[in-house]
């Protein structure tokens, strides 16, 4: 086990380090130019202050030595300098991080609650409407466009109907609560404010089923083919054959190992809800990372986006290893190969 | 012959077929469907300028935002512009931007996937470890900040999507040709004296190629929607070229002009939902053992 378990770290830490080079690549191998971006018409013309620029933020180095000193700042948790906020680029990230994981967290449990049990009834009674239903619904979801539907949940129901608040994280008449975890369903309640917390989960309603619909998709789909996969297995004839209750037979015997697809999907599925957010959160306004990645790509802020596709590629890793590892304490053959 | 008559043999020729045609029905109707809508899009992207008598960029301003009528089937836009012409006009950019992608990123992809399973040893770690990596970042921010730096228009974001398309396809084409191998029937090939490259492009690729092609058809659906999602972005198309994505994307305040945005999503969704159709009815045909199921 131990084994097993300090092998997928080196794994894990040396696909972060390849990780860096390729983002550091991309960065500055592009023919965009950030300075010119950033500076306006009339100093972009001016070759004396598009020299001190690239000076200041130490792009006349040559490439090998930048790749250093980006490293060395990593090491030392230092991401650069956004150009557009002229903040740390992890300040930045911590400040934008809860309002993403509180979002696709819920989105996650969601699509998990929903997902789950339609899989398994698809499964059960396959070919019945509510396999078709299922197969109808995970279908759709994957087929839409999020901005396109993240557009339709808000014309009905916010502007149509009424039933549900607008844009944003929290309405323009509460004030945020004081910054203690980030987390304002965390937070709202530690300050006292309930009627910011009750606020904010109204404000939650819409993106998160909008955000929930496409993994939805995926869960319900490898959950009936899971159970279905199960299912046909000699130890469920076994369990019938003793004359057990379907419920059991079902509940006991096929889920538990119809889990195992589920659990690796989930994990996946969980990260690309964490980075998938880009298009929910420029929509919806969410004060969260997908909304500052578009923001920082658009003016070509690349010490933000270079930040920020690291911490993605990060999440991507450590969620890979905690599935490998999750996978072996389920599936203890898996270590033996 | 008389009516009767020609009722009575329909019945007994359907007696048989009837019950076949429902089960066929059944398994092969979603993917029938679908079949036939991207078709209809195929069609109205080639005959677009017969379709409809406006042209897509032809400003109107005194007509804007019109209510769809009998002269403007779905509206017009903010600019006057006929929604229901941008929306045809629309199909081609998508649909060439989705064959692009997965073609080139798949053809791409499989061959180096396939080479590395043949070849083994250094070159397949050295390959296999590079698409690990390539999936360490999600497709649409790794393309997102791409397509910001090599500048907005239609190639320079085909060429960001095609840098993250390949690896999946690597991945599978390997797991495909390393599942095929060590079969006889490569060895049998192999004693005859054929080559490696005999053996992997004629014995080999065609006995792996379902899941590759299901693969494909449902990738056409999700490149559409990537692009579409980038599109609206505003890291696609130039404006005015009518392309779904920023038709939505120009849409989206106009929530009592719900047209606007509403049919140019509906498009991307009945072509994507066409081509999962496909690509779920292709799965079931070309795997048995999922077909029994």
């Amino acid at each position: 086990m131990l084994r097993y378990i300090t092998s997928r770290l080196l794994i894990a830490v040396a696909m972060v380090l390849l990780a860096t080079l390729v983002i550091f690549l991309i960065a500055n191998m592009v023919p965009g130019d950030p300075v010119l971006t950033q500076l306006g018409d009339i100093a972009a013309n001016n070759p004396a202050m598009v020299a001190a620029y690239r000076h200041k933020w130490g792009l006349d180095l040559p490439l090998w030595d930048r790749y250093g000193i980006f490293l060395t700042g990593l090491l030392h948790g230092d991401l650069g300098i956004s150009i557009s906020s002229q903040r740390p680029v992890l300040e930045d990230i911590a400040q934008y991080a809860p309002a993403t994981v509180e979002l696709s967290t819920v989105a996650f449990v969601l699509a998990l609650l929903a997902g789950l049990p339609l899989g398994v009834v698809a499964a059960m009674r396959r070919d019945s409407w509510i396999d078709h239903l299922a197969r109808a619904v995970s279908l759709i979801g994957v087929s839409s466009p999020t901005f396109w539907l993240a557009f339709i949940m808000l014309a009905v129901f916010y502007g149509w109907l009424g039933w549900a608040p607008g844009p944003g994280q929290i309405g323009a008449d509460q004030f945020p609560p004081p910054v203690v975890t980030g987390f304002m369903l965390i937070d709202a309640p530690l300050a006292g404010q309930w009627d910011t917390f009750w606020d904010a989960v109204r404000h939650l309603i819409l993106p998160s089923i909008v955000l929930a619909a496409s993994t939805l998709g995926l869960i319900t789909r490898t959950t009936r083919a899971a159970m279905l996969e199960s299912l046909a297995q000699d130890y469920i004839r076994v369990a019938r054959a003793k004359g057990l209750l379907r419920r059991v037979i079902m509940m006991r015997h096929a889920l538990p190992n119809a889990l195992l697809p589920v659990v690796t999907l989930g994990g996946l599925a969980y990260a690309q809800l964490l980075t998938g957010t880009v298009l929910t959160e420029t929509i919806f306004s969410w004060p969260g990372l997908g909304r500052y990645t578009f923001q920082s790509a658009v003016i070509l802020d690349f010490p933000a986006i270079m930040g920020v596709t690291l911490m993605v590629a990060i999440v991507y890793v450590v969620v890979n290893l905690l599935v490998d590892l999750s996978y072996a304490m389920l599936d203890p053959r898996v270590m033996h190969k | 012959m008389s009516g009767v008559q020609l009722a009575i043999l329909a019945a007994e020729a359907a007696a048989g077929p009837a019950a076949r045609r429902r089960r066929w029905l059944r398994r092969y109707g979603l993917a029938a469907a679908g079949a036939v809508v991207i078709l209809l899009w195929a069609l109205a992207a080639l005959l677009a300028p017969w379709i409809t008598r406006y042209s897509p960029n032809v400003v109107n301003v005194a007509g804007r935002l019109a209510t769809p009528s009998t002269a403007h089937w779905l509206g017009t836009d903010e600019l006057g512009r006929d929604v229901f012409t941008r929306v045809i006009y629309g199909a081609r950019t998508s649909l060439a931007v989705g064959f692009a992608v997965v073609l080139i990123g798949g053809a791409f992809g499989t061959l180096l996937g396939a080479v590395a399973a043949y070849a083994r040893g250094f070159a397949e770690e050295a390959l296999m470890r590079a698409t690990d990596l390539m999936f360490c970042f999600p497709p649409i921010i790794l393309a997102m900040a791409i397509a910001a730096a090599l500048g907005i228009g239609t190639r320079n974001t085909v060429i960001a999507m095609l840098v993250v398309w390949w690896p999946k396809f690597a991945r599978l084409a390997r797991s495909l040709v390393i599942g095929q191998r060590s079969l006889e029937y490569v060895a049998a090939a192999r004693t005859v004296g054929f080559g490696p490259v005999h053996i992997l492009l004629r014995q080999i690729v065609p006995n792996a190629v379902g899941p590759l092609v299901v693969l494909v058809t449902l990738d056409l659906g999700n490149a559409i929607l990537v692009f579409a999602g980038l599109s609206f972005l505003g890291l696609g198309v130039i404006p005015p070229t009518p392309e779904w994505g920023s038709m939505v994307s120009e849409g989206r305040e106009l929530v009592s002009q719900w047209w606007v945005a509403t049919f140019p999503g509906l498009a991307i969704l009945t072509v994507v939902m066409g081509f999962n159709f496909v690509g779920d009815g292709l799965r079931d045909w070309l795997d048995p053992h999922a077909r029994r199921r």
